[in-house]
């Protein structure tokens, strides 16, 4: 069976130019088949972007990209409301739900479920599939038993399967903002200073260890998620899309890789000497899908051995 | 791993102590002993809660007394025991504290989780073996701390009453001068 | 007006024959077992302490509420299952679900349940809640502890459920059921295992300098100073060191307790159904304590009178207590 790399949403506030110019790049050199796009993290970053969707989807779509669009995760005050409920009603896109407000208005209409939703087993996927849902992005902590199981049933129910395979994974959603926080200000007057962080903003123990970092209301790991040594295992448990998630690093040659590895033109070995070479200030981690501590690196060789 | 078995810093000292010096240990072993298979033998479902932890030794410091209490909470093999100050056995967690707090934590009329918070009490070691053996306490039917007054009779329950105001007596001079 | 219910934590049988001793019109509490989010060494009920407590909270008029607030992972659903079947054969009158596959084996197997629709379920807009009331029939809404008295109070009309919203314990601003900061650094998972910094996970480290560190796993979460109180070992409460700061700072939340005494009569007028006490890990001490003075309080409010209230600041983390977000969203 095929398998497709996907390019999930981008979490951070970077500024429309920079925006555009990654996505024109995706467009024309990188292998992923579907783009995610939207903003899932804050409402107030909305109005930045959202005129030049339509121009990105078009180009996106001409460089052979499938496009889905996703929703805002957090959803509580009148206007995200408002939001969320136009999203919803868009006709003719494919749509990534992830706050469970959306699948009110997507009964019978089909709809993808996003990776910040909760869906951690079979009777659930199920449930969602009989109401539309269509594919499903799970959460990045789930174990590779868990993703097994759930790989079986959506062989069954004809639904798509994708899995995180790159980059930070999300940890916790607030409704308060953190990058306010840390400048003392509030999510109302925050003067949209999470732009300072493009890859998210470190958070440090006190005995001075890379720990966290924050991304407006997002959580994230200090970690890169790096899964490209399981891509064979986790195409046989039933995965059937890698989402590889935005970071400022080299984003072709990230997704390059990955798809290398995917076709068999290089080994894993040699995938993740790419991926180390690529100058990423911090470590890789697969912990969530090996059954450990999130923030662990398990050996290729010791996946063997188990 | 333990951390260095350093007091708390709470003031305590003999003003927290109602009674004159204490006594020698081999007096107070089987007065101990006495407690320990009171409890035991009233309480039987405690040691379900306590699963495998039962069968460790726990340090428990009253840092303004002159010996520490040794605790294994094991119904096969019951040990409560007063060893000298200098001693350290071994042991899995440490509780230490001074006695008036470590008293609140075994009477079912205050909160543990609010000395914690104060940081009146300090864990060190194994913290999950001390969260259980405080929720085992917690689910005995009577108070143990009334459950040993009782067993003394009316001077057991008034040296409780007294140690209790002074308790909250202490409690209320912190608050002053805090 | 509608008097609220008090909704009352009970870990262990003893903690819960105090809260219905204190007034308590429920308690919840939950099996030895991932099915509840606070699945703790030493907490929690056996089958037979369930029947026997429910048995003792019934002679007294109080309610028993069964937490299934966790997500069950791929594989292992049946352990949930077997969760609800108990609590429906023990005669439990609801129970608190966070997973809608869960939600929707109860609907099905046991249409006479009750079904409370957890925090954990992170339902904090009229859409998500109306979504969940018409899958799933779900009786009763935990509201997450974001939401202005206004706010509420319009929810309240909109919605076509019960609304029961906290009112003492545990203040956090993460949207619960969508954290996974503990398996990050520990292994377990607070959704799938039911514990958020797990006890076995955390060690206290004391310095030279009488200053004490917070580790959970390998990681320093705080590091106190001799004389400043401590909060849960938990990640959201924890200090860290950011580059536009110049100290450590909370960078997610004070360790700070919620406390509604002073908002009960404004939360009885938006039309709350229930209030709710947090803390399953708590001492019997605690929720003896804390029932009493809201028992107290609800009642006097509703006789018209001007409530007595209690100083429970003794019992709060961190010995700091906060309105939360119930008078201002200043805290955004």
């Amino acid at each position: 069976m095929s398998v497709e790399l996907t390019l999930g949403p981008n979490l951070f506030h970077w500024p429309a130019e920079q925006k555009l110019d990654f996505y024109n790049r995706i467009a024309d050199e990188s292998p992923v088949s579907t783009v995610y796009l939207g903003e899932v993290i804050c409402s107030k970053r909305t109005p930045f972007f959202e005129k030049h969707l339509d121009a990105v989807a078009d180009r996106l779509e001409r460089g052979g990209k499938k496009v889905v669009f996703c929703s805002l995760s957090e959803v509580v005050i009148k206007r995200e409301r408002n939001l969320l409920r136009e999203w919803a009603e868009q006709e003719g896109r494919d749509l990534e739900v992830n706050n469970t407000a959306a699948l009110l208005y997507l009964k019978n209409k089909p709809h993808r479920i996003g990776g910040l939703l909760n869906v951690y087993n079979e009777e659930t996927m199920t449930y969602l599939a009989k109401q539309g849902a269509t594919h499903f992005a799970l959460l990045p902590e789930l174990p590779r038993a868990a993703i097994a199981n759930l790989g079986i049933r959506a062989r069954e129910l004809g639904v798509g399967l994708e899995v995180q395979v790159f980059g930070r994974a999300s940890l916790a959603l607030s409704a308060r903002c953190y990058h306010a926080r840390a400048h003392d200000r509030t999510k109302d007057n925050c003067q949209f200073v999470c732009e300072e962080d493009p890859d998210g903003m470190l958070l440090s123990t006190m005995d001075d260890e890379p720990f966290l970092t924050i991304n407006g209301i997002q959580t994230l790991s200090y970690a890169y998620l790096d899964l490209i040594a399981d891509l064979a295992d986790m195409r046989d448990i039933g995965v059937t899309h890698m989402r590889i998630m935005p970071h400022t690093c080299d984003m072709v040659a990230v997704t390059q890789a990955f798809d290398d590895v995917l076709q068999g033109r290089i080994d894993a070995a040699e995938g993740e000497a790419r991926l180390r070479g690529l100058g990423i200030d911090a470590p890789f981690s697969n912990g969530f899908y090996h059954g450990a501590a999130g923030d662990a690196w398990v050996a290729p060789n010791a996946v063997t051995a188990a | 791993m333990t951390s260095a078995p350093l007091p708390p810093r709470a003031s305590g000292g003999p003003r927290g102590f109602p009674f004159a010096p204490p006594l020698p240990l081999f007096l107070l072993q089987p007065i101990l002993k006495r407690i320990v298979t009171k409890i035991a033998a009233d309480n039987p479902d405690m040691f379900a809660r306590l699963g495998p932890h039962r069968h460790e030794y726990f340090l428990i410091d009253p840092t303004n007394m002159p010996f520490k209490l040794y605790l294994r909470p094991d119904p096969e093999a019951l040990d409560f025991r007063a060893v000298a100050r200098c001693s350290e056995p071994p042991h899995i967690a440490r509780i230490s504290g001074t006695f008036l707090d470590l008293l609140t934590l075994m009477d079912a009329e205050q909160d543990g989780d609010a000395l914690f918070f104060s940081r009146d009490l300090i864990v060190t070691g194994d913290t999950e073996a001390v969260v259980c053996l405080r929720n085992a306490l917690d689910d005995v039917d009577d108070p143990i701390a009334e459950s040993v007054a009782d067993m003394f009779g009316a001077p057991g329950r008034m040296a409780l009453n007294a140690l209790r105001r002074a308790a909250e007596n202490a409690k209320k001079r912190k608050e002053a001068s805090s | 007006m509608i008097k609220p219910e008090l909704i009352c934590p009970a870990g262990t049988p003893a903690a819960l024959r105090s809260a219905v001793d204190a007034g308590a019109d429920a308690v919840y509490c939950g099996f030895q077992n991932a099915t509840n989010a606070r699945n703790f060494v030493g907490l929690n009920f056996t089958d037979a302490e369930l029947e026997r407590s429910i048995q003792y909270a019934h002679d007294g008029g109080t309610k028993v509420l069964i937490t299934l607030n966790t997500f069950p992972p791929a594989g292992k659903f049946d352990l949930w299952q077997q969760a609800a079947d108990t609590a429906a054969r023990l005669g439990a009158d609801a129970c608190i679900v966070a997973d809608i596959a869960v939600a929707e084996y109860i609907q099905r197997k046991h249409p006479d349940m009750r079904i409370h629709l957890s925090v954990q379920a992170a339902a904090s807009s009229p859409e998500a809640i109306e979504y969940y009331v018409r899958e799933f029939g779900v009786k009763r809404v935990v509201l997450p502890r974001i939401m202005t008295v206004s706010e509420i109070k319009t929810l309240v009309e909109e919605i076509p459920c019960e609304v029961e919203t906290f009112i003492f314990g545990n203040h956090g601003l993460m949207v619960e059921g969508r954290c996974s900061l503990t398996n990050y650094v520990t292994g377990q998972s607070t959704n799938m295992d039911g514990a958020c910094s797990p006890a076995a996970c955390v060690k206290y480290e004391r310095a030279e300098d009488g200053s004490m560190s917070t580790k959970l796993g390998e990681y320093m979460i705080d590091r106190f100073g001799p004389e400043e109180t401590a909060g849960y070992p938990t990640i959201c409460k924890g200090r860290y060191k950011a580059e536009c700061r110049e100290d450590g700072y909370y960078a997610f939340e004070e360790p700070i307790s919620l406390n509604a005494s002073n908002m009960l009569p404004d939360l009885i007028t938006a039309g709350v159904h229930a209030f709710k006490i947090e803390g399953r890990q708590r001492s019997r001490a605690y929720v003896k304590k804390v029932v009493a003075a809201f028992r107290e309080a609800v009642d006097s409010i509703m006789a018209g009178e001007e409530p007595k209230l209690a100083d429970l600041v003794a019992l709060t983390e961190g010995q700091k207590q906060t309105e939360g977000a119930l008078k201002t969203k200043k805290w955004r």
